[in-house]
């Protein structure tokens, strides 16, 4: 698989405090990646560095590389709004807009200019349908989004994320609220889309990295400590650190 | 145990509950008040020549007493105050609340909150040494006074609830909405009007009504700048509100005259009740 994402000696500081250290990770295209870490490791951090969504963060200062498509993130000629509609972002905690479900998924489309309603209406439902909701809510698009459980809302927020053709989708700790079977139906759902996207997640539950991802780099104290094929980092890891994370000894 | 008597906790219940009382006796007393003094003279003139009477001369030989130039002008003051006050009010709002640094924060807020403190009779005083003088020749007019400079007036004086009241909704939007429309990549500016102002929006329309409070109730300002003159309203000439019309007769009022001035402020009672109904029908539905 060919690389989409590259970080070459990323390092970010949150004023003076030094976030992601010397940071060198190859993220391959239409694949799982997973950052696994405990609390603080940087893992979160990493992921909104790919997007820039830190930028939103006073004081924060990167140095390195961030490639996305062999062109660097930070440098001064990309666009940071191309950027976030190419790369899309799934957060922690479900957040549709106050709107219908309809408007939520129209949202980032109109942003970018698609006006025409049949238009519109072919991309929510394709949107809805990629993140296997459609069924569900077909009959109730003009209802608020807010009226949803909290499995759809997060479902929902990947179709709005889905709806303006991103190639990559970044998932930020995306079931960590949710119940199991909620859950289990976005797992399945990432399987289906690293056919046609690829998916980088950040994720407390080891067991899910082991599930689903087909990579996994894990984080330790702002630094990458180790990255590879998921089965080996779970059965022979080759550092000590991410041996005794993975076996439960810390974190 | 036995219970223990307190007292000291029931003096102070009783206390607390006095106090709330006297907000409510007060309100009761202004309205019942209003009401009686008020009916008379409408009963008098009659309902309908009181409330679309064109012509208003108290103290002619033959009185007319129609309060429709002074609704008017209030309405048409107030929706013009309106008009500017709000897009001015909420722009500032939006740059205090998400575009401003701290530093430029701190210092325009406090000039908004003295803003708010400045007394109604110092606008009408600058109002009338600088704004009239400067209409009156921008527009080459006889006399400068005019339900124009009464309406620049109101904009200025109803725009520091406005902006501090649309301030604390756009500020309690969730910051999660503001990062999903960043992050499909939506502009700074377009996340501002398109997610945070609509998510605010019962909370600015609050502060509308809130303007509209403000700026119908004013007296003194207005009444220093426009002339007061109980024309028919044009943007341009010397006009009488409802509030002024109460305040710059009833020192030499007398019998129905006096009379009819308690049933203005009658009607700017209503305005007022219709107002606030509003404003609270608006800040329970933003609660929901």
């Amino acid at each position: 698989m060919p690389t989409i994402i590259e970080a070459k000696n990323l390092d970010l500081w949150y004023g003076q405090k030094q976030a992601l250290k010397k940071i060198n990770l190859e993220i391959p295209e239409r694949q799982i990646t997973a950052l696994i870490g405990p609390s603080g490791c940087g893992k979160s951090t990493f992921l909104r560095t790919i997007d820039r969504m830190n930028d939103l963060v006073p004081g924060v200062r990167v140095e390195g590389q961030m490639l996305y498509a062999g062109e660097d993130v930070y440098s001064p000629s990309v666009d940071v709004t191309w950027l976030r509609r190419k790369i899309g972002m799934v957060f922690q905690k479900a957040n549709p807009f106050p709107m219908s479900i309809y408007d939520n998924i129209a949202y980032g489309p109109r942003i970018h200019g698609t006006r025409k309603k049949s238009e519109l209406d072919e991309i929510v439902e394709k949107s809805l349908r990629g993140a296997a909701l459609w069924d569900e809510v077909k009959d109730r698009l003009k209802k608020s989004a807010m009226g949803l459980s909290g499995g759809q809302q997060q479902r929902l927020c990947i179709a709005r994320a889905l709806a303006v053709q991103p190639d990559v989708l970044l998932m930020d700790e995306s079931t960590s609220a949710l119940d199991p079977g909620s859950t289990m139906r976005i797992e399945e759902l990432m399987r289906e889309l690293k056919k046609d996207y690829t998916v980088v997640i950040v994720t407390h539950n080891m067991q899910q990295a082991a599930r689903i991802s087909d990579r996994t780099a894990f984080f330790l104290l702002g630094e990458m400590v180790e990255v590879g094929p998921t089965d080996k980092i779970f059965s022979t890891p080759e550092d000590k650190r991410t041996e005794d994370y993975i076996s439960g000894r810390f974190g | 145990m036995k219970q223990k008597v307190r007292p000291m906790e029931t003096f102070m219940g009783a206390m607390f509950f006095a106090c709330g009382i006297i907000a409510i006796a007060f309100v009761l007393f202004i309205s019942l008040y209003l009401i009686v003094s008020g009916l008379p003279a409408i009963w008098e003139i009659g309902i309908v020549d009181f409330l679309f009477g064109t012509k208003w001369a108290s103290t002619a030989a033959e009185p007319k007493f129609g309060i429709l130039p002074f609704i008017l002008t209030s309405i048409y003051g107030t929706c013009g105050a309106i008009l500017i006050g709000v897009p001015i009010g909420f722009m500032t709002s939006v740059y205090l609340a998400k575009i401003a640094s701290p530093k430029m924060a701190s210092i325009v807020r406090p000039a908004v909150d003295l803003l708010a403190g400045i007394p109604s009779v110092v606008y009408g005083l600058i109002g009338m040494m600088v704004l009239v003088p400067a209409v009156r020749e921008a527009f080459n007019l006889p006399d400068g006074a005019s339900l124009f400079c009464a309406i620049i007036v109101l904009a200025i004086m109803i725009l520091p609830s406005i902006i501090s009241v649309s301030e604390t909704a756009l500020k309690a939007v969730p910051h999660e909405y503001e990062e999903a429309s960043l992050a499909l990549g939506a502009t700074q500016i377009e996340t501002i009007f398109k997610v945070s102002a609509p998510a605010a929006s019962s909370g600015i329309a609050a502060a509308v009504v809130l303007g509209i409070g403000r700026a119908i109730g004013e007296a003194m300002a207005i009444m220093m700048v426009a002339g007061n003159v109980a024309n028919m309203p044009s943007l341009f000439s010397s006009v009488r509100f409802l509030t002024t019309a109460v305040a710059s007769e009833m020192a030499y009022a007398s019998g129905l005259q006096r009379q009819a001035l308690y049933s203005i402020a009658l009607v700017l009672f209503v305005f007022i009740m219709i107002i606030n109904v509003a404003l609270n029908t608006l800040l329970k539905k933003k609660e929901d």
